[in-house]
């Protein structure tokens, strides 16, 4: 039984070499091959200095590269931190500082932001990037190739609690906070999940959904513990593609979120796709409608529907049986295997079935903590039944009906849910800020349609400043990763004020 | 017709484009590839197109061949105003 994370992997090369690990980019690679490029990379890693412990950044889209670069910096020892394609170059710099990350994995294409984020950095030893680069600096080396580095990866003595992963997510400070997950945490949640889930060994499962988002990556880290295939794709961009590549391949398994599921409902064509191999969906980041529910069971009567809720300090949290959807369609199910899930009041006290309070959760799925943000995480991690041991408190407050069942009401924070991604709005309006004239901003979430929430700010300018919507809306897009940046601008003369003089969101809409 | 990259070309800069990716950009390059449209603003360039061109953009022309470049936008729209 693997104890790290990298061992999936061990397992899938010893016992099915020949067996299609991925298919990216219309390139199929067996286990065999997968395993042989991961060696490469993480000896490649280790010449360089990269040691037990150590951060290793993956600035990537969906790739080969980066499947590679996950398995082969927990091989060298180090963990590994996936960071979103569409993050630009003042976050990157942030994010790389912050970790004191030694190696950078990244691609030519996004030159413009790592080599802008390089220059705000001194952690980073070596920078290693697939395609060519045109920056002139003494870190930057190529992706190896296989049998690039034939050297031996020397076993970094890891247990499984080693850190395995530091995964950056949105705060509301502002300041992205990176969630450390243990080898132990990752092993576990991927073994809770798969066995819910019924994930088997022949499943073809396809991810659209970013890898340096934890519900994208877990498509992977499970994919390879069962040993199964997964079809990587790079985003749902354009779905008639993603349709094409499901039948092309018949996938099995198909996760997404409410935006995704949406995009794929309104394609008149659907009905003519093929695709009677589909026996699973999975949705998650944020509730489908009932009606979305009713709609994807109509046009895939064949597959079942798991409805789930997760945050990303502890990977999953709950799952609906599919079963139980006929039943309680709106709920998001219980604790998954080997977790403990209750309600508490304000205090602390675990509240009975029936109650309204905040989810917390007890399980070695549990994150270790944010990055070296002590109170941050003591906010988060408290101390649970037995001494020594801390649970999680969500920030999510749900119900519980009578015989237990989950139902989510709101989130603690002000944390905006937009396309399945967290947004803070203190992130956005430190962006809005940082444009010259703006005197007040402030940022909300508003109902839509297919992002389930759009980002809208209302900003007040200094006089003698004028802008358009679109104006400030780019000035956004060159800051923030494109979720982020505000779907509407409305432009105030004033914002209102609480009696302290802070900025009240509430009204506005 | 490199009247339709031209008026392209100023919307994508007017709307998504900044920092050094914005200038170089050539006409066969994907926006994909260098990041400079993601999903959401696929179908925002999708409704300019409509507009702009009096053109319906149906499912199945939603494709990178279709839209994922300056060149192909400019193949496309040619030919569905052709077909109009």
């Amino acid at each position: 039984m693997a104890l790290l994370l990298h061992q999936f992997l061990d397992a899938a090369v010893a016992s099915k070499p020949a067996h299609v690990a991925l298919i990216s980019d219309k390139r199929h690679y067996t286990y065999a091959q997968l395993g042989e490029m991961v060696v490469t990379l993480a000896a490649e890693l280790q010449q360089r200095g990269v040691r037990r412990g150590d951060r290793v950044a993956l600035f990537l889209d969906n790739s080969v590269e980066l499947v590679v670069g996950v398995f082969a910096a927990l091989a060298a020892g180090a963990v590994f931190m996936p960071i979103n394609p569409l993050t630009k170059a003042d976050k990157l710099a942030y994010m790389l500082n912050d970790s004191r990350a030694t190696a950078l994995v990244t691609q030519a294409t996004l030159e413009p932001i790592y080599a802008d984020a390089l220059g705000h950095n001194k952690t980073v030893r070596s920078c290693l990037v697939v395609g060519t680069s045109t920056l002139c600096d003494a870190r930057i080396a190529s992706y190896p190739v296989i049998g690039a580095n034939n050297a031996a990866v020397a076993d970094p003595g890891l247990i499984d609690q080693d850190l395995a992963s530091i995964i950056y997510t949105s705060g509301s400070t502002g300041d992205p906070k990176g969630v450390m997950l243990t080898h132990l945490n990752m092993v576990s949640a991927a073994r809770s999940v798969s066995t819910y889930l019924g994930l088997r060994g022949d499943d073809v499962v396809i991810c659209v959904l970013p890898l340096a988002f934890d519900y994208g990556l877990y498509q992977l880290l499970m994919s390879v513990k069962l040993g199964a295939t997964l079809v990587l794709e790079r985003s749902f961009t354009f779905p008639i593609k993603v349709l094409e590549r499901m039948v092309e391949h018949r996938v099995t398994v198909f996760p997404g979120v409410p935006t995704v599921f949406s995009m794929l409902m309104n394609i008149g064509s659907l009905a003519s796709y093929e695709l009677s191999s589909l026996r699973m969906m999975t949705n998650t980041a944020a509730a489908l409608s009932e009606e979305h529910i009713r709609q994807l069971r109509g046009l895939f009567p064949q597959a079942t529907l798991f409805s789930m809720y997760g945050l990303t300090e502890c990977k999953r949290v709950t799952y609906l049986p599919p079963e139980q959807l006929d039943i309680r369609p709106t709920s998001v199910g219980r604790g998954m295997p080997n977790e403990e899930v209750w309600l508490v009041d304000d205090t602390g006290k675990r509240l009975p079935n029936g109650s309204t309070g905040e989810l917390v959760i007890r399980g070695s799925n549990v994150m270790r903590g944010y990055w070296e943000k002590p109170e941050e995480t003591a906010k988060r991690l408290k101390p649970g039944p037995i001494p020594g041991e801390m649970i999680l408190h969500s920030g999510d407050v749900f119900r519980t009906d009578d015989e237990g069942w989950l139902y989510f009401v709101a989130r603690k924070d002000d944390i905006i849910k937009s396309r399945g991604e967290k947004v803070s709005p203190r992130e956005v309006e430190n962006a809005l800020y940082a444009l010259e004239g703006v005197y007040e901003a402030a940022v909300i979430g508003v109902p839509d349609e297919l992002l389930g929430q759009a980002v809208k700010a209302f900003v007040a300018l200094k006089p003698g400043y004028g802008y358009s919507e679109r104006d400030v809306i780019k000035h956004c897009i060159g800051r923030l990763e494109n979720f982020m940046a505000p779907k509407y601008v409305e432009f105030v003369d004033a914002l209102p004020k609480t009696d302290t003089g802070k900025i009240k969101k509430t009204g506005l809409a | 017709m490199s009247d339709i990259k031209n008026q392209v070309r100023a919307y994508i800069a007017d709307n998504f484009v900044m920092g050094s990716n914005a200038a170089k950009f050539a006409d066969s390059d994907s926006f994909l590839d260098l990041h400079i449209i993601d999903s959401t603003g696929f179908l925002e360039l999708i409704t300019f197109l409509e507009e702009k061109f009096g053109i319906q953009v149906e499912d199945e022309e939603m494709i990178p061949e279709n839209l994922d470049s300056l060149d192909n936008i400019e193949a496309y729209v040619s030919k569905k105003l052709v077909k109009v």
